[in-house]
């Protein structure tokens, strides 16, 4: 009885591993950094390159980093979510320009419309690494205290905000 | 000699080899440096090659951050610490050995031990039911009647 049943137990236990396997996305790398303080940057503001923008700014609000660039295809499908969400009033959106060019970014904005409350300009990445950004677009949920709660890697859709970030921003806003 | 020259042609392919991402920048031996840590990340845009081999946007980056950190005078290990923090330790081809990880190193070897193990136990115990009994003088002698047929018959098994 044990010589056939051990064999069809392990092929089960098997499978099962592998269905799951199945589901999950290498392309996705789970983040390090969430419920640990955002990164601290300084960076010039995209509008204006004589004011500058911090991280502790934010501080006392909750609030949302939008990994994004002009040259990026994701970005433009992301884009009208993003621009409904600011538009709710709900929480601010703050744009991480992420290698581009100053130019390039501030035309992207005009043509397709700005949901951001203001945009760093990060031309050579550094703060995007230290935010553990390997491909735009990407954006994270970031509390009160500054620590970041969520991160979502990839186009923001409609169906990612009902069901994880606008809980979680409701929640964090207390 | 034609074939000696055919020969030679044929290895002709053997000059294209794949290189590396070509890093050339300053200091060799700094390079050499920055392509051995390269060598052990993974480029997380690239599914399946390490940074030293892709010649993604990301990969360029990184390993231009990697030569920026190591010639302010970081070490190996504080590189990588580096960017584990930011990325994790999947941006690790070698993940480093620890409770979490210890399933992942030691598993196969367990396996390959628990699978001999079964194996063993399973010839041993084939081994015990399988006992030689000697012939009764009956068999014997069919026995050997039957080896002498074969021989002087030639006939075919």
């Amino acid at each position: 009885m044990w010589r056939y049943l051990v064999p069809l137990v392990v092929f089960i236990v098997l499978s099962l591993f592998l269905w799951k396997g199945l589901q999950l996305d290498p392309r996705d790398v789970p983040s390090p950094l969430v419920n640990k303080p955002a990164p601290q940057f300084d960076l010039p503001l995209l509008s204006d390159p004589a004011v500058h923008i911090k991280r502790d700014e934010m501080l006392g609000q909750v609030w949302i980093l939008n990994v994004w660039a002009s040259w990026c295809v994701s970005c433009r499908q992301e884009h009208p979510v993003l621009m409904r969400l600011a538009r709710q009033n709900i929480v601010p959106i703050y744009g991480l320009n992420y290698k581009d060019e100053r130019e390039a970014g501030l035309n992207w904005l005009n043509d397709f419309g700005n949901p951001y409350v203001a945009s760093g300009f990060d031309a050579n990445g550094r703060v995007g690494v230290d935010y553990g950004v390997y491909g735009v677009p990407e954006s994270y949920v970031i509390d009160k205290q500054g620590v970041i709660r969520y991160k979502h890697t990839g186009p923001v859709s409609d169906e990612a905000l009902m069901t994880t970030i606008l809980p979680l921003v409701k929640e964090l806003k207390g | 000699m034609k074939r000696l020259l055919i020969a030679a042609l044929c290895c002709l392919p053997l000059l294209g080899q794949a290189k590396e991402a070509e890093y050339a920048n300053g200091d060799p031996l700094m390079n050499q440096r920055v392509m051995e840590i390269s060598a052990e990340l993974r480029c997380l845009v690239c599914q399946g090659q390490s940074l030293a081999d892709s010649h993604s946007d990301f990969a360029i980056d990184m390993r231009n951050q990697i030569q920026e950190m190591m010639e302010a005078g970081k070490s190996n290990r504080e590189v990588i610490n580096f960017l584990v923090e930011r990325y994790g330790e999947t941006i690790r081809y070698r993940p480093s050995v620890n409770a979490t990880t210890a399933l992942l190193w030691f598993g196969p070897f367990a396996l390959l031990l628990i699978g001999i193990g079964i194996l063993y136990f399973n010839v041993l115990r084939r081994k015990k039911q399988i006992q030689d009994q000697p012939l009764s003088a009956e068999e014997q002698r069919r026995a050997e009647a039957m080896l002498q047929q074969d021989s002087s018959g030639d006939k075919q098994a």
